[in-house]
């Protein structure tokens, strides 16, 4: 295939992608069906209208994306595959069997065949190849929960999505098998990437997703995806996002949760390194009684940057919703959160809890917290709560009194802190192994590198405390 | 008990202002509309100095080229400043003496609300400063106040006798550019408070103003000034209810208050202007800057606040706690009931050395009513030690109100402390229910588990005020529970 790229050099700008698009719009997209098209042109209009997000928006206000955009990227029509894939995706989650399906630059990268339907009529594969082969399954889900009215970057998404990865597990279905998506970053130039993914669980179904953004070498990037799952009436989804990027990357990854009656939703977001990294997550409580539980633990230093906004949409009654965001920074890192409960008038019985916890190490880290509650209907029990500090000295005390070492005790309490977000973790492998990640983020021995979370060829020596903390 | 307590909910949201009677006196008004010829118009019925027709001009230039503010979660009609009268003072020229001399008229208005001044003056030891119509009218005490050096004087008076004070002070806290309403504030103000409390004064009595929206179509545009020198401490009550009307009146109030070292300043409100009818017609769009900066090491400043009142409500009386060991505190209960819409909050800006400050805010919404806390806790990079508590309750009290939560937490050291906590949930049906078996009626039942809601925000209140508070918040939602 003739190469279709743009200049390495060039800043991401409005006018760039633009013009890209129409530059293109022949040639790439007039295989599309006539639904893709005109959800494209919808949302390039749309695009045009809103550009890329500025601090001038209260959503974005925390968040200046100006340095990233200018850093300079090229763009890429087409997958670029100069590595060897079978060397990147060796996944070592020791005793966990798992599900592979790999993107490598936002591109499905196939080892056999693009889609595989399983036996219990699962499909998993790229979602490109889904626009072709069930156009009926992507007509009525596809696009639906990614509002692309209110955000520039879904919208430019949207008009660009080319590939990513697709789920279906039918009414009545549970996968035993844990799915990991992986979306390793890798390539010898900078590059701006854009990926769409699409996950779809029928009725009474459950599955555990494990979602893993990895950079695989030190090149800045810039990564927009956006992700839709649309969860069933009564079906179940564990979710896992781990973030594992390099100080020079960028990722903007907005995930859209729709969930029908009585739906369930786990949802982890765990990021432990990256250069600015946007959690845009949107649930949506599209039924009555649905659960949704929402945890986010985020452990940054040098100069990185975080972003978790949370927006939960009670639009039906009886609908429960939980989040807690624990974060650590450290040196220059700044963190923000913000959580948005939304109580429409009808969702009578709701139930929401917002949580953010911060523990500040430097007097350079910064944190911004905002828990919105906004609420219409009156028989509710909604809170929230948001505390920023240090270390409790008095539990630093404690354990300064029992012969434990300064950096130990420290050690042991932003541990503890972390905890109370990873032991909710239920796949146990995937714990113990996150665990063990916190340990040797916390004392700094992870930084990212060629083996990046979940897929180790060599794992380093287990780490553990210089005390038997079981004794304690 | 849900039929009864709608019954009970009817008859509450249809009854009527109480306080909505208008005064017939005549006024000297300007003719409507805003420009610069109306400012100069206003600066010489005030035989004000140069400089502060300067301010005034300044303001009203930079005004020109503001937007007004849409990121408050309120609803209204666009207001059209053309269309309305930026002065009008009581006929009465000369400022009276003594009480014989003020309009019967007047006094029997104030007797209507329950404020007797001559009563006041006698039994409470309350100085009051009754401001009807941007000119005030009557000041009391100030003779005994004088004797310790404290200043206690209508605006006007203070740009008169204290000129240099008054240079000194103004926009130091709010200044002209601050927002749209404050810069027109700064443009068109026409009278106030202004308080000056000398080093190492104690106040020994709580200093108090009423503020009254009398003539129709006039918008009322005050300015207080409080200066507490060093070691000064001051109590000040600020309380309000408007007659009746149709039309929608703009009330866009400056505060600023300045406490030096050691001094503390206690700013009490209690707001009720007219909140509009139960349709949603009528009332006054409140758009108040309060600012308050604890300028010297140890200062204190203490805001409390009670909103019942207003169709909008638009306040957020903030603290800039700029010297170390400086302390602020905003206590605030708002109400909002029928169509009417609280905006309100505070901002704590930590910029000081172990500074600290309490933020305490209940909410309360029936009818149709949306109450909103917006608030901001910054504590800045040199602010080491700081410590914040927040707390945001809200009670909802029908199935068409909304409550809802804005706070911004920022913080950029790692000696500080923030938190933050909020609860929103309807009135409980099992205190409720407790009461209702012990034989205490729904409407009283309510009107008990309100006031216990709002009673850490009511203690802070002085001793008359807090009467009067309690009876308010009775009267705007005794009862309204879905």
């Amino acid at each position: 295939m003739k190469e279709i790229k743009t200049d390495t050099k060039e800043i991401i700008s409005k006018e760039r992608m633009i013009g890209l698009f129409e530059k293109n719009r022949e040639g790439l997209f007039m295989t599309d069906s006539e639904f893709m098209s005109r959800i494209r042109k919808d949302a390039m209009e749309r695009f045009r209208e809103l550009g890329f997000p500025t601090t001038k928006l209260e959503e974005w206000k925390n968040t200046d994306l100006k340095a990233s955009l200018e850093k300079g990227y090229g763009y890429y029509l087409h997958p670029v595959i100069d590595v060897d894939v079978q060397k990147v995706f060796h996944c070592n989650i020791p005793h966990l069997d798992t599900a592979i399906i790999a993107q490598l630059n936002g591109w499905y990268v196939s080892k056999d065949v693009p889609l595989m339907e399983l036996g219990n009529g699962m499909i998993l594969g790229s979602l490109a190849e889904a626009f072709k082969e069930y156009p009926r399954i992507i007509e009525k889900y596809y696009g639906k929960y990614a509002d692309f009215t209110s955000s520039g970057l879904t919208a430019l998404n949207t008009a660009f999505a080319q590939d990513g990865i697709f789920i279906y597990v039918p009414d009545n279905v549970s996968s035993q098998k844990t799915i990991q998506m992986v979306n390793v970053i890798h390539h010898p130039e900078s590059i701006f990437l854009q990926s769409r993914n699409l996950i779809i669980l029928g009725k009474n179904s459950r599955i555990s997703l494990v979602h893993c953004d990895d950079s695989y070498n030190q090149q800045a990037s810039f990564a927009n995806i956006v992700t839709e799952v649309f969860i069933g009436e009564n079906a179940s989804l564990d979710h896992y996002k781990l973030q594992n990027m390099n100080n020079d990357s960028t990722l903007i990854s907005s995930v859209y949760f729709n969930l029908e009656q009585a739906a369930n939703l786990e949802s982890h977001f765990i990021s432990f390194n990256g250069g600015l990294l946007r959690n845009n997550t949107r649930i949506l409580f599209n039924g009555k009684g649905g659960t949704a539980n929402v945890r986010g633990l985020y452990l940054m230093d040098r100069k990185q940057h975080i972003d978790n906004h949370v927006f939960v949409d009670h639009a039906n009654p009886e609908c429960t919703s939980s989040e807690l965001f624990k974060g650590i920074l450290d040196e220059n890192a700044s963190g923000v959160f913000n959580g948005h409960v939304l109580v429409r008038r009808n969702a009578q019985k709701t139930n929401a809890y917002q949580g953010n916890k911060n523990i500040l190490l430097t007097d350079t880290a910064r944190v911004n917290s905002k828990p919105f509650l906004e609420i219409y209907a009156d028989d509710v029990k909604c809170s929230h709560g948001s505390a920023t500090g240090q270390l409790d000295s008095e539990a630093m005390f404690y354990l300064r009194q029992r012969g434990i070492s300064e950096e130990n005790a420290r050690m042991l309490l932003m541990y503890a802190f972390a905890n109370e977000v990873i032991s909710k973790i239920s796949i146990e492998p995937l714990r113990l192994r996150i665990e063990d990640m916190v340990k040797k983020r916390l004392r700094g021995e992870l930084s990212v590198c060629e083996h990046c979370v979940l897929h180790c060829n060599t794992p380093e020596r287990p780490l553990e405390f210089d005390i038997d903390v079981t004794k304690i | 008990m849900e039929s009864e307590s709608n019954k009970i909910l009817n008859a509450f949201t249809q009854s009527e202002y109480k306080y909505g009677f208008i005064t017939d006196i005549e006024t000297d008004m300007a003719p409507e509309g805003l420009n610069e010829d109306i400012i100069r118009f206003i600066s010489e019925k005030k035989q004000e100095p140069a400089f502060l027709l300067e301010f005034r001009l300044k303001s009203y230039r930079y005004w020109l080229t503001m937007k007004e503010p849409k990121w408050a979660n309120i609803h209204y009609p666009k207001i059209d400043f053309q269309d309305i009268i930026y002065y009008a003072a009581p006929g009465k020229k000369k400022i009276p003496g003594s009480l014989d001399e003020v309009d019967p008229e007047l006094l029997d208005t104030f007797n209507k609300l329950g404020i007797s001044l001559n009563e006041q003056k006698k039994l409470t030891g309350v100085a009051v400063d009754a401001v009807m119509d941007s000119v005030s009218v009557k000041t009391t005490f100030s003779e005994t106040l004088l004797k310790l050096g404290i200043i206690f004087c209508s605006f006007s008076e203070a740009v008169k006798n204290h000129p240099d004070l008054i240079k000194q002070y103004m926009g130091t806290v709010v200044p002209y550019t601050d927002n749209y309403f404050a810069t027109l504030n700064s443009a068109v103000f026409t009278d106030g408070s202004f308080c000056y409390i000398p080093k190492g004064v104690r106040c020994p009595v709580e200093l108090s103003t009423y503020f009254r929206i009398n003539a129709a179509n006039t918008g009322q545009f005050e300015r207080t000034l409080i200066i507490a020198e060093e070691g000064a401490y001051v109590s000040y009550m600020e309380g309000c209810t408007a007659p009746q009307r149709d039309t929608n009146q703009l009330h866009a109030a400056i505060v600023e208050i300045i406490a030096l070292k050691d001094a503390e300043v206690k700013y009490a409100t209690v707001q009720n202007w007219y909140p509009g009818n139960k349709k949603g017609e009528g009332g006054i769009y409140n758009f108040v800057t309060k600012r308050g900066i604890c300028k010297g090491n140890n200062s204190r400043i203490s805001w409390t606040q009670v909103e019942t009142g207003s169709a909008i409500t638009w306040k957020y009386p903030s603290c800039i706690l700029l010297g170390d060991n400086s302390v602020g505190e905003f206590y605030s209960v708002a109400v909002a009931n029928n169509f009417q819409q609280a905006d309100t909050g505070t901002k704590m800006q930590h910029l000081g050395k172990n500074t600290r400050s309490t933020i305490i805010s209940k909410g309360i919404s029936g009818g149709n009513g949306n109450n909103s806390y917006r608030g901001l806790v910054r504590i800045a990079k040199n602010a080491v030690n700081s410590r914040n508590y927040s707390q945001c309750d809200s009670l909802l009290l029908g199935n068409k109100c909304g409550a809802h939560t804005f706070p911004y937490i920022q913080v950029e050291n790692k000696s500080s402390i923030v938190e933050h906590e909020a609860t929103t949930s309807k009135i409980s049906e099992d205190q409720l229910f407790y009461c209702q078996q012990r034989g205490i009626d729904m409407e009283s039942a309510i009107g008990l588990i309100v006031n216990g809601y709002a009673k850490e925000v009511l203690n802070k209140l002085p001793m008359e005020f807090a009467m009067e508070a309690q009876k308010l918040l009775s009267v705007s939602l005794e009862g309204s529970v879905g």
